[in-house]
């Protein structure tokens, strides 16, 4: 069918471009599409769990913080190479989310009680963190640079513009997978209606552990880039609210549930924080960005409740078929 | 353990709960009436706090009358929120109401961050210097007053709520919107009301706050979390829930403070946080959601 | 051994005793109307016999087993499935994924449940809109993909809560179609009715539930000549007094 042949050549189009991109990008402009990879990433991460299950999670920095300490306290006591730390410390988030799952979806926590859960899990392993010197503490942990590429870092910033490219590209063929097999059918049924799952056979409380089990695994793995990047871990910065809220605002705005929802998203909404520091970098208006993004916000559930690629895809089609 | 220093704990923890309570109360009475959780509370005491600091700065406003201000500032931002937002998406699923919350309270707390700076702040007050001695232990004028209105505050709203017909028909409507409805009531004025209530209990809350500990915009968020904490420990919907919650949360901190690290307290109440939402997440006096 | 077995079973919702000792069997193959007043806990029987909510006493045996503490997707699995009486479609969905969700019961593949969906879908006469979203569907289109549906799990019992309410003649017409060509397939069913022309040609047995409890069980004919039952629910000139939209059980 050629009609399924033109968004795959799109696809690879875009792929191709985005790998020559770097040649001809100033490094700063480099840095933009980092962040937008890297935080489309952790947007798709959350998007298995909060897009297609449909299980709001506002604590999705837990799994970004325990990731980041694992892999970095393995590197620094025991010189384990963050690329496989990456995986320890992915398995680590996996087991928390499948605490957390594993309790809220037992006791049937659904809606706001359990964002409530979550929020409260991430809160009490940010607390922990903040009250423990073996993990640095409230000053946290600073990674010394060393540019060695064992250590998932780099000297040229080019490297981490791949290495985070690498993981979108990777979340998001994860997510097509689902999309498209047993797993993502029963995800969108529970989200869409869970009684009427469980009537059809679906066993929604093992599959919604599996969502954020696998949410969760993804985002640990991100935290190991954060911490390889930043260079720098603090229980507030890594574990806190803020931060769990950057990480879903993406994917809502661009279209949760969808699969390139969490990219449109990042898209739009990275390079505005970047270009509210360049503009506005004297020290009082650091917060103008976020006050945009609110406003987007507010303004996607109101008038684009599904979000922005679904929205743009309808009136597309709508474009090209000439019929509503 | 030093009995005096466990008698301040509880001291200091009740009279702090005043506040605690009235936060929680605003919360609630907002989920009680309309069903949906204020995730911009925080952000809406914020503002309360700063407005209490400019009337205190500017205008040389004690914070203890200075409270009445804000709170009928922010009633009114609680009306209009309402009205232009959150009714909208009064019957939308539980998610998009949150999302829109977080997207209001991203707001505030933003542009409060754009026109008073990052840097915490605290009102001035002259109240906070004087100290009450009662035998061993010792009373903050400020913490005191800042119990005193908020108990008077939510006395205040559980009379309004009983006697008045306004009070009255808010009730009602807690109990059965459709009911409501069908005997005429003007719901979405009920709605707008309750929010506005909320609104500026919370922003009461704030003013009072506002001497007694330093604040920046970033409180925000904690003092939602720290609401939602509370009210789901004292019961969704119930008013002399959250009054209890308050004290009780306010006290487990105060004391938990004694025994462990100042930042470990609030591991107490989550704690307790998670425990009750496993176990009964519509609080310990509270109805189901 | 009973195909379905529903044993003396009794539920109790804080001061409502819902359902007081009900019992009742259905055979392999068989279809057996379930009717009764509003409130009489026919829909209250549904979700305990498909697990929704465990029975205070008294048990359901479902060919021979018991379904004491099985989840509700269990006792899909197990070959009972069921509809709900105010339908629940996956709204974001289109006609066939609604289906294909269920036919994943069994299949092993996606494309294999994809195949099967539609194959469903023909059965009932929606494969022209399988392609639509639920959400934009009528209602009588809505009830037959609620059907369609709980058939793609492969069901050996298939409960139907009030599947023809609310639609007129013509479209009742064709879902009693349905069900004959669902039960020569060798399908049981029970369904709660309220259509009575529907109820009494489709079912071999009629069992009448009032108050929670059995007022009557027997053939059609004689269910409509039973004067308890002519007075708890049907009325003396019963006829065609039980077509039409009535509100739930």
């Amino acid at each position: 069918m050629s009609a399924s042949r033109g968004p795959l050549l799109l696809g690879a189009a875009t792929i191709l471009t985005l790998l020559v991109l770097p040649a001809v990008l100033s490094s700063y402009a480099v840095t933009v599409f980092i962040f937008i990879f890297f935080y489309g990433y952790l947007g798709q991460a959350w998007n298995v769990l909060g897009g297609y299950a449909g299980q709001l999670s506002a604590g999705h920095a837990a799994f970004v913080g325990v990731g980041g300490y694992a892999t970095t306290l393995l590197s620094m006591h025991w010189g384990l190479s963050p690329w496989i730390g990456m995986l320890v410390g992915g398995v680590l988030a996996a087991a928390l989310g499948a605490v957390i799952g594993g309790l809220g979806f037992r006791f049937g926590l659904r809606g706001f009680y359990f964002v409530l859960l979550t929020v409260a899990f991430a809160e009490v392993c940010r607390i922990i963190t903040l009250n423990t010197e073996a993990m640095g503490g409230a000053l946290g942990l600073y990674i010394t640079f060393t540019g060695n590429p064992w250590q998932l870092q780099f000297q040229d910033n080019r490297a981490y513009y791949y290495v985070a490219l690498g993981l979108m590209l990777l979340a998001t063929g994860v997510v097509a997978l689902v999309e498209r097999s047993r797993l993502g059918a029963y995800l969108v049924a529970i989200r869409e209606d869970e009684d009427a799952a469980e009537a059809l056979g679906v066993d929604t409380f093992r599959y919604k552990l599996c969502a954020i089990v696998l949410s969760a695994f993804l985002t640990g793995l991100g935290g190991a880039f954060y911490a390889n990047y930043l260079f720098s871990l603090q229980p507030n910065a890594v574990f806190g609210i803020p931060l769990s809220v950057d990480i879903i605002i993406r994917p809502v705005i661009g279209g949760a549930g969808t699969l390139l929802g969490p990219l449109l998203g990042s898209l739009i909404l990275s390079p505005l924080a970047e270009i509210a520091r360049i503009y506005f970098s004297r020290p009082g208006w650091t917060g103008l960005h976020l006050v945009v993004y609110g406003v987007l916000l507010i303004g996607t559930v109101l008038f684009v409740p599904q979000g922005a690629y679904p929205h743009l895809r309808r009136a597309w089609t709508r474009r090209r078929s000439g019929t509503a | 353990m030093d009995t005096t220093l466990i008698a301040q704990g509880l001291l200091s923890g009740v009279l702090f709960g005043g506040v605690y309570s009235l936060m929680a109360v605003g919360l609630t009475l907002i989920f009680g009436v309309m069903r949906i959780v204020n995730f911009a509370h925080g952000d809406m005491m914020v503002w309360g706090m700063y407005l209490a600091w400019l009337l205190a700065t500017r205008l040389g406003l004690e914070p203890t009358v200075g409270f009445a201000l804000a709170a009928a500032a922010l009633f009114v931002l609680g009306v209009v929120v309402q009205r232009g937002l959150v009714d909208r998406v009064q019957d939308a699923p539980h998610e998009m109401q949150i999302l829109l919350l977080l997207g209001v309270g991203l707001v505030l707390e933003n542009v409060a961050l754009v026109a008073f700076g990052p840097d915490p702040q605290r009102a001035p007050s002259g109240l906070s210097r004087i100290t009450l001695w009662l035998g061993p232990v010792f009373i903050d004028m400020a913490r005191l007053v800042a119990f005193t209105v908020a108990l008077a505050l939510t006395g205040g709203l559980w009379l309004f709520l009983r006697r008045t017909d306004l009070g009255r028909t808010m009730r009602a409507t807690a109990d059965n919107p459709y009911g409501a409805l069908v005997v005429g009531t003007d719901v979405r004025r009920v709605y707008a009301t309750a929010f506005g209530i909320g609104a500026a209990c919370v922003g009461a809350a704030g003013a009072l706050v506002s001497p007694i500990l330093p604040f920046s915009p970033s409180a925000g968020l904690p003092a939602s979390v720290a609401s939602f904490n509370i009210v789901i420990i004292g019961g969704m919907g119930s008013l002399p829930g959250a009054f209890a919650g308050g004290l009780i949360v306010s006290v487990a901190e105060s004391l938990g403070a004694l025994f462990l690290a100042p930042s470990m307290k609030e591991l107490v109440s989550f704690g307790l946080l998670i425990v009750i939402l496993l176990l009964r997440p519509a609080g310990l006096f509270g109805r189901r959601a | 051994m009973a195909f379905l077995e529903v044993s003396n079973i009794r539920k109790r919702f804080g001061g409502l005793q819902a359902v007081a000792g009900v019992s009742l069997e259905v055979a392999a193959g068989e279809i057996v109307g379930l009717i009764g007043p509003n409130g009489a806990g026919k829909t209250t029987l549904f979700h305990l016999i498909s697990g929704f909510v465990a029975p205070d006493q008294g048990e359901v045996r479902f060919e021979g087993a018991s379904t004491r503490g099985l989840k509700p997707h269990e006792i899909c699995r197990r070959g009972l499935a069921r509809t709900f009486q105010i339908v629940k479609p996956f709204q974001g969905l289109t006609v066939l994924e609604n289906v294909r969700v269920g036919a994943l019961a069994r299949t092993a593949t996606f494309g294999a449940a994809t195949r099967k969906a539609r194959e469903v879908l023909a059965l009932v006469g929606l494969e022209d809109r399988a392609d639509r979203t639920a959400r934009g569907l009528t209602l009588a289109d809505r009830k037959r993909l609620e059907l369609a549906r709980a058939l793609a799990t492969e069901p050996r019992l298939l409960l139907l809560d009030e599947v023809m309410a609310g639609l007129t003649p013509t479209e009742t017409e064709r879902i009693i179609e349905i069900c004959r060509a669902i039960n020569a397939r060798g399908i049981a069913i029970l369904l709660i009715e309220h259509v009575m022309r529907a109820v009494m040609s489709l079912s071999r047995r009629v069992v009448v539930l009032s108050q929670g409890q059995v007022l009557a069980a027997g053939s059609p004919d004689a269910i409509a000549r039973d004067p308890q039952v002519v007075e708890a629910y049907l009325g003396e000139a019963y006829g065609d007094a039980g077509e039409g939209e009535r509100a739930g059980a």
